[in-house]
């Protein structure tokens, strides 16, 4: 349990670090930033209490938005996440998730995908509507979320590869 | 009572969503208008000071382009030194102070900036401590970057021209006609300039420069070539597209201005209300 913890804080830091030095700066083809950080929202323990994930979910959404000066887009978007990953989890792994039995990385492939989709594409389109707060610019939002969500998607399975956990 | 309890018990989940939800769109509402978002800015303590760190870092791979923007200004700047020598024969002015000018400069250091939003910030390393306050200028050796919105004791934020709620007063170089700067949150290199007379001689290629009717700024710092214009719908204003001077993109060193009679000039206006 305490070692849960230690290694998620350790995520936690590292995640918004990475995202706010590095990730935010990249702007390829002039608009498109991965949000890596959204990789925490997916690793988060499937069993521990919901409330406590909202919880942490905001301030590692307010932390972000901190440091980009957006207002509260971040944490709003992260918190949506929070509440309604029980149900993307049901909905992915079927009857499993029922029984507590999931772990991600034991997961077929294809519906790892699929959860790790359902949750990028979801908290980009909030994140991007809120950004533009102005539902004329409908086609640059969903543009937006595309290209920044396949980018988003493609760090994530890069770095769940490079950071498998080992077999026992 | 005991049902009211059981039934937050039972509901936590959702209260506890709907209320960090609802915090959440507060602060997206409240930094979407103008000068309100106090709490939430890239200018306190701990995001400063890591933005500051990382940026000490950076600052080592672009001295070579730094030292070349200050060569080309100090040429400039020559330039109009000797232009100047030139006059001061026929204007001689008795009392010193009085060439002074209303207008301070001080020099800070860029250590984050945002150009790929809607709503763009810039942090400075400078604060308080260095008499920086709100509603001050900010600008390169090449153009206008912003004003100053949010100031802590040794950072402040700068809300830049790309940035949907910044509207700056601009006019043509060659005439008064002027316009409100804004930006459609496109391209990083244009900015649009609207309201502009249809009187107005306006070409391709034209300078674009700050006007005179703001406090903020002084007149004639450069901005941009008009890239395209065209009327907007009732054909009476010009919508001009402006290509930036600045390379918004990559901001090293920047000025920061203050009005010194700012002050004064604001009491004198408000005297009515």
């Amino acid at each position: 349990m305490t070692n849960s913890i230690i290694s998620n804080s350790i995520r936690f830091i590292l995640l918004i670090l990475f995202q706010v030095l590095l990730l935010n700066n990249i702007n390829f083809l002039g608009y498109i930033n991965p949000y890596l950080y959204v990789l925490f929202l997916i690793l988060y323990p499937f069993n521990t209490p919901q409330s406590l994930f909202i919880l942490v979910s905001f301030f590692l959404g307010l932390t972000i938005d901190t440091f980009e000066d957006s207002g509260g887009i971040n944490a709003a978007a992260c918190v949506i996440i929070a509440y309604i990953r029980p149900a993307i989890l049901r909905f992915s792994f079927g009857v499993s998730y029922d029984y507590q039995t999931v772990k991600l990385s034991n997961t077929p492939f294809g519906t790892r995908l699929g959860y790790i989709m359902v949750i990028v594409f979801i908290h980009h389109l909030v994140l991007f509507s809120l950004e533009m707060f102005d539902f004329s610019h409908i086609f640059l939002i969903l543009k937006k979320t595309f290209f920044s969500g396949i980018f988003t998607i493609l760090l994530i399975l890069i770095s769940l590869t490079l950071f498998k956990p080992k077999k026992r | 009572m005991q049902q009211i309890f059981n039934f937050l018990i039972r509901n936590k989940n959702n209260i506890l969503f709907l209320l960090l939800l609802g915090l959440s769109l507060f602060l997206t509402i409240q930094s979407n208008s103008f000068h309100k978002s106090k709490y939430i800015s890239s200018a306190n303590f701990i995001t400063g000071g890591i933005y500051n760190w990382s940026n000490n870092i950076q600052t080592y791979f672009y001295l070579e382009d730094y030292n070349q923007r200050l060569l080309e200004e100090n040429k400039e700047l020559r330039k109009l030194l000797t232009n100047i020598e030139d006059t001061s024969a026929v204007i001689n002015f008795e009392d010193s102070t009085s060439f002074n000018g209303i207008y301070l400069f001080r020099t800070a250091k860029v250590i984050n900036n945002n150009y790929s939003k809607t709503d763009n910030y810039i942090t400075l390393d400078r604060g308080r401590n260095s008499q920086i306050s709100k509603e001050h200028g900010v600008i390169t050796s090449q153009g206008i970057v912003g004003i100053v919105d949010q100031v802590s004791k040794n950072y402040s934020r700068v809300i830049s021209i790309l940035n949907s709620h910044s509207k700056i007063n601009a006019q043509l170089k060659k005439t008064n006609h002027f316009g409100s700067l804004i930006w459609n949150g496109k391209d990083p290199n244009v900015v649009q300039l609207i309201d502009v007379p249809r009187l107005a001689p306006i070409k391709i290629g034209d300078t674009i420069v700050t006007g005179g009717k703001s406090l903020i700024f002084p007149q004639g710092i450069p901005i941009g070539s008009i890239e395209e214009f065209k009327l907007d719908q009732n054909e009476s204003y010009y919508t001009i597209e402006i290509r930036l001077f600045n390379d918004m993109t990559n901001i090293g060193y920047v000025y920061v201005i203050e009005n010194k009679d700012k002050v004064e000039i604001k009491e004198l206006e408000g005297i009515d209300d």
